[in-house]
């Protein structure tokens, strides 16, 4: 891991010394990380590791506690609008307002951006169909299944076009169909000078998908860089559990042998 | 294993208070206030017992049957009132049939008005306190009256899980099942305008349910008090096998219904853009939309308002029994109040879907005007009808200006401080796709005192208005009548616009507070 910090103007998202913590428990310590842009990036770690809570804090959602954050070099929580408007955002566990149909809530975070409805109308239709939604997109959300929800949230993340995805969990419930979909959209965007942030605890998929890697556990930031520097020759998968550690011998549940 | 179930209730219940000690306040104010109640009850009972025994029994029976039905029929409305050991989670067990059904019905007992019902009804025995044998029945007569109560609401809410499975019924079911709640108080107290008529009738029907499941088991000890021994052995009998029956049934649905799990039905229903293609294509146009569409299709909203038609019936009744009907002039200003405070809660609604518009920046007056303009479409028509119609039907005309700029002042200052309330403060209320009417545990505090304060803000602005309606009703002097219309639509205007203006820079620097507030009672 490098000590030499990119200048906050020119990484796509910049994070220094960002810190929270619930009570006692400390979620995330003092992290700093640059997200270079143009990469597709992605952050792994363990249950609990506190991504959901760093990727927050990133994208406005929750107030840290310490430390800045900088989206192409706009301090997020100096000038949130400003930062906001580049930014596209799937969070993970929260509801989406699942009494409208699937275009209407597309459109919806379209018109709350501020864009105007002809755009609006042509960029729904076109995320529906490549999400595969164009038939669901006039059912309610709440009748959709886990993964409908998810495609039909990262939808309303894209539909402003924004410099920089963030995307907590993108993966989770998506058919494998679905997700190759994703997959060729986002390689799509990042090829054409967009910025993707993945947080996933899919390590294959990480290792295939994206260019630049960061490790956290228990709050810290344990490696970041490029998909091969932290690798190092091993897989990705062995590389974490070497980092984050915690892997049982193999002689636990003997009686769990059925012969 | 019976015992496991019980300290699973109780370690929930206790980690609940740990998640948020406002639930450990909304709970020992929910106590407090069912002692009061209660102690209120155990006095009349005491004095009861100065009667004959056939009319303590009358009383007796009626009371408990009342509550017994009650317990049978509230959580229907109010679907699951606890499901904090919801049966559907056992499935996985291996946890034989009797001890999971003994586990789950004793743990109603684990909290507020499982406790409370059996400390009511096993004090049956104050009322029998001169005959010692009646005062034993009543004891364990009351404490099994209590364990019907139990049974009955677990039977009827699973048996009626199967029909209650689609969204649809739930929506409409909820909403149109608490209508006669509401209207109970008054219907009550019309009838007890022919108080004196009901006690012909009054014994007759006690008589009847003294058979019933629902009042058997208060009949015991009034038997034993009026000598017949038999009928009181023969009336524990059937009530031992009334509440043997009553487990067995729901045992048996319970475990249909776990064998077989309802599906909820959902709906393929194609929906065009709707009201998104009716407001302008503007952030505030388009919250306008959001809103409106909620109102129409989340029951949550339609239950805030339920009360909007039924209010001048409440009030017609009142003015009927008190004979004057110059109440209904307060038609106007009452609904107009009661529609603008139903947004103030707003952001509590949304619920985490308001991370949108946290992740989308939208600016914080196009979110409160949105959310304003929404409530006004239908508003502004009900409040200008209920301000009009009364003066106008009872023939007091000169009166329409004064109603009519108290009822604007009051729909537009309150719709502003609701736009200020619902961005500061959160409560939880409950959630997204749940009963509309059930009240999360605990919320009642923290409710309670900001809906207070809200309500308190909207009169203190009416202010101006009312009192220069109540110098043209002294003067009758029609000139304050019209100042009335004058200053209460300037003012009403001005602190719709203050409350929009504030309440959207506080929604923009709280945003993320408000996020997490909503985080919480998820």
């Amino acid at each position: 891991m490098s000590n030499s910090y990119l200048d906050p103007g020119t990484a796509a998202l910049s994070i220094r010394s960002l810190g929270k913590r619930f009570g006692e428990k400390v979620a995330v310590n003092g992290i700093s990380l640059d997200v270079p842009s143009g990469s597709f990036f992605g952050l792994v770690g363990p249950n609990g590791a506190g991504k959901t809570t760093a990727l927050s804090m990133a994208t406005g959602l929750m107030r840290p506690d310490a430390g800045q954050v900088w989206i192409h070099g706009v301090d997020v929580w100096a000038e949130p609008m400003k930062a906001k408007a580049s930014l596209g955002v799937l969070a993970d566990g929260v509801r989406l307002f699942d009494r409208l149909s699937g275009r209407q809530l597309v459109t919806y975070a379209g018109l709350l951006r501020g864009m105007d409805r002809a755009t609006v109308d042509e960029r729904t239709e076109d995320l529906l169909r490549v999400l595969d939604l164009a038939d669901a997109g006039s059912k309610l959300v709440v009748d959709y299944s886990a993964g409908m929800t998810k495609k039909i949230a990262l939808a309303t993340a894209l539909i402003h076009s924004p410099r920089v995805l963030v995307l907590d969990e993108p993966f989770e419930a998506v058919d494998p169909v679905s997700a190759a979909n994703i997959r060729d959209i986002l390689s799509d965007y990042v090829s054409h000078g967009g910025t993707v942030i993945v947080s996933s605890h899919v390590m294959d998929l990480v290792q295939r998908m994206c260019s630049h890697v960061a490790v956290i556990a228990n709050g810290n930031l344990l490696a970041a860089g490029s998909v091969d520097e932290v690798r190092g020759g091993m897989s990705l998968e062995d590389k974490f559990v070497d980092l984050v550690g915690g892997r049982g011998s193999n002689e636990g549940l003997s009686w769990l042998h059925t012969s | 294993m019976v015992a496991h179930l019980l300290k699973l209730k109780l370690l929930l219940l206790r980690n609940s208070f740990k998640r948020s000690p406002w639930q450990l306040v909304g709970v020992i104010i929910g106590g407090l206030y069912g002692l009061g109640l209660i102690a209120m009850l155990v006095v009349g009972l005491v004095f009861l017992a100065e009667n004959e025994p056939a009319v303590i029994m009358m009383y007796l029976v009626l009371a408990v049957s009342a509550i017994t039905l009650g317990w049978t029929l509230i959580p229907l409305v109010a679907f699951g009132v606890d499901l904090t050991l919801d049966p559907a989670r056992f499935t996985t067990f291996t946890i034989s049939r009797p001890k999971l059904a003994a586990g789950l019905l004793l743990s109603g007992f684990i909290g507020i008005p499982g406790l409370l019902t059996l400390l009511l009804l096993a004090s049956q025995f104050l009322a029998w306190r001169v005959d010692p044998v009646a005062l034993i029945a009543a004891l364990v007569c009351g404490v099994l009256a209590a364990l019907m109560c139990l049974a009955l609401a677990r039977w009827s809410t699973t048996s009626m899980a199967q029909l209650t499975g689609s969204r649809r019924f739930k929506d409409v079911a909820g909403i149109v099942a608490f209508i006669p709640l509401i209207l109970l108080g008054p219907i009550i107290g019309t009838l007890a305008g022919g108080f004196e008529s009901a006690l012909s009738w009054l014994p007759r029907v006690a008589e009847v349910l003294a058979w019933t499941p629902l009042g058997v088991f208060a009949a015991v000890p009034g038997d034993i008090a009026s000598g017949s021994v038999v009928l009181a052995a023969l009336r524990f009998v059937l009530g031992v096998a009334y509440l043997g029956a009553v487990i067995w049934a729901w045992e048996r649905s319970l475990h249909r219904a776990m064998e077989t799990p309802v599906s909820p039905k959902t709906s393929t229903k194609a929906v065009g853009m709707g009201l998104f293609n009716v407001f302008p294509a503007t952030p505030t146009g388009a919250v306008a939309a959001r809103s409106l569409t909620y109102w129409l299709k989340d029951p949550r909203y339609a239950a805030s308002i339920v009360i909007v038609p039924l209010m001048p019936v409440i009030l017609w009744f009142a003015s009927t029994n008190s004979g004057s009907s110059t109440v209904m002039l307060g038609v106007g200003p009452l609904l107009a109040i009661l529609m603008a405070f139903s947004i103030s809660a707003d952001v509590s609604y949304d619920s985490t879907a308001f991370s949108l518009h946290v992740l989308t920046g939208v600016s914080g007056v196009a979110d409160r005007a949105g959310r304003v303009i929404a409530c006004a479409v239908f508003a502004l028509p009900v409040t200008l009808l209920a301000a009009i119609l009364p003066p106008v039907l009872m023939g007091r005309t000169e009166l329409l200006p004064a109603i009519l700029g108290v009822s604007l002042c009051a729909l537009f200052a309150g719709l502003g401080v609701s736009a200020m309330a619902s961005a500061r403060f959160t409560y939880s209320v409950p959630l997204p796709g749940e009963s509309p009417f059930k009240t999360p545990p605990g919320a009642g505090a923290r409710m309670a005192v900001t809906q207070l304060a809200t309500f308190g803000i909207m009169f203190v602005l009416l202010v101006p208005a009312l009192a220069l309606t109540v110098v043209q009703l002294i003067s009758g002097d029609a000139l304050f009548g019209w100042l009335a219309l004058g200053v209460g639509l300037v003012l009403g205007v001005v602190f719709l616009m203050l409350g929009i203006r504030i309440g959207g820079r506080w929604m923009e620097r709280r945003m993320p507070e408000l996020m997490q507030a909503v985080m919480v009672n998820k």
